[in-house]
């Protein structure tokens, strides 16, 4: 049955395929919201600042069940948001593709922020003062100054969130499900896991290495983008 | 000639307060006194940087801040040139980017030098596809120097220029800012505690202690200068 490739199954395939493509939806929709808030909480102080924080981490020390879970009471077709969003516009967001990056994007987006705020914080703000005595708005500065600076550990962000959504299994597996054809890396694994059988046990070995070779490189991406951005922008 | 008055005052939560007021007519005032006397606030504050509790600065018929009115007209609005002392070059910008960021951003009614003036006078051609990190503290601050020229600036605020810059070149990077200061005739307030500099080139000085202006002289030998 199978079309074998690098010793990988096409459903195999399909579903590092399936991963890679939300962990890249969720990681591009959260961006900007992470750069503003990595921003925020490196530059400003304010009412509240400390349960932002306590909110935005809260994925990092959750059971990943229970973020899955939360997802469902609210986005839910009887959620708290997705009842109305179901009634008024037949939108449902739960056990689809859009919940999939969903849950990969909330549990990475903590990662994404954190190493936002730390480049942020390692950019002396007075670049973006002297870009302002020159003639830059607030904005302009911030985009030609202040984020091209931040922008190794930014990466490095973007890295660390796609390599942990592409890895999220239990969020996952409460609020999208395990259909074929949209299940993730982790959920496949899992699903191999239960089958008896040398051969799923050969394919779920195989799928490992993949696993470990995709999450190895991409912190070897990371670690080196915020290694590269400290030595040039600090020389 | 530009007429600045500075009349501000700012309390630092460590307990420190500048209470200064100055009026300059002159083309270079030195503004001189111990660290920790207040000096870069004052440069900071004329920026727009940094903000007084209270007070008023006026250059000629601009208000730039006036507690009273509630008006604190914006850094990049006040078209002050301030040349740090620490240059703060943009690490990912070559020199030629780092020059004309502020020229590019010029209001409509500026009339700046022209790049190639600016590039010709402070010998910088060879630099111009280099990146900060790779200049010597005399070229960077010629680049800081000509950054702030092509914005077109009313008023020049040189912090410490000679302070990052090697004993063997301060003689050198002085007769720079001479020549731009004699050529472009800008308004300039240039601060430092080297008593040789300031006898050099100031027509007026300032000096400040403890965050006041304990004098404004004007120099002696005026005629002799810039």
């Amino acid at each position: 049955m199978d079309t074998r490739f690098l010793g990988l199954a096409a459903e195999d395939w399909q579903a590092i395929a399936f991963s890679a493509g939300v962990s890249a939806a969720a990681v591009t929709v959260s961006l900007p919201f992470g750069v503003v808030l990595g921003w925020l909480l490196a530059r400003r102080d304010f009412v509240g600042k400390a349960l932002l924080e306590t909110l935005l981490n809260l994925p990092l020390v959750l059971p990943p069940v229970v973020m899955g879970y939360l997802l469902l009471v609210l986005l839910g077709r009887r959620g708290l948001l997705g009842g109305p969003l179901h009634d008024a516009f037949e939108i449902d967001i739960a056990f689809t593709w859009a919940a999939a990056a969903l849950a990969g994007g909330v549990m990475g987006f903590p990662l994404l922020v954190r190493a936002v705020r730390v480049a942020f914080q390692g950019v002396d703000p007075r670049f973006a003062q002297a870009a302002r005595s020159l003639g830059a708005g607030p904005l302009d500065a911030f985009l030609t100054v202040s984020l091209p600076l931040a922008r190794h550990g930014v990466i490095a962000g973007v890295v660390l969130a796609f390599a942990r959504g592409l890895g999220e299994f239990g969020a996952t597996l409460l609020f999208a499900g395990s259909r074929p054809g949209r299940r993730t890396l982790a959920v496949q694994l899992y699903l191999l896991h239960e089958q008896p059988g040398a051969e799923s046990e050969q394919r779920l070995w195989r799928l490992v290495t993949a696993a470990v070779v995709l999450s190895c490189a991409a912190l070897a991406a990371s670690e080196y983008l915020e290694r590269r951005g400290a030595r040039r922008d600090t020389a | 000639m530009i007429r600045l008055e500075f009349a501000c005052s700012l309390r630092y939560p460590s307990g420190f307060t500048l209470d200064a007021a100055f009026t300059l007519q002159t083309s270079i005032t030195v503004l001189s006194g111990r660290s920790g006397s207040g000096k870069t606030t004052i440069l900071s504050i004329l920026a727009g940087l940094r903000r007084p509790d209270r007070g008023r600065i006026r250059l000629d018929s601009t208000v730039l801040f006036d507690s009273d009115a509630r008006m604190d007209l914006p850094p990049e609005a006040r078209r002050i040139g301030y040349v740090f002392q620490d240059y703060l070059l943009f690490p990912h910008l070559s020199v030629r980017r780092n020059l004309l960021y502020g020229w590019r951003r010029r209001p409509a009614d500026a009339q700046p030098p022209s790049l190639e003036r600016v590039v010709e006078v402070l010998e910088l051609g060879e630099l111009l596809d280099r990146l900060p990190h790779t200049l010597s503290g005399g070229q960077r601050q010629r680049v800081a120097l000509g950054r702030v020229l092509l914005c077109g600036p009313r008023l020049l605020l040189l912090d410490e220029p000679l302070a990052s810059v090697d004993e063997a070149l301060r003689e050198r990077v002085l007769g720079y800012i001479e020549q731009v200061l004699h050529e472009w005739d800008i308004p300039t307030l240039y601060v430092t505690h080297n008593a040789a500099e300031a006898e050099r080139l100031a027509r007026q000085r300032v000096c400040l202690e403890a965050g006041r202006v304990t004098s404004i002289e004007a120099a002696n030998d005026v005629g002799d200068k810039a």
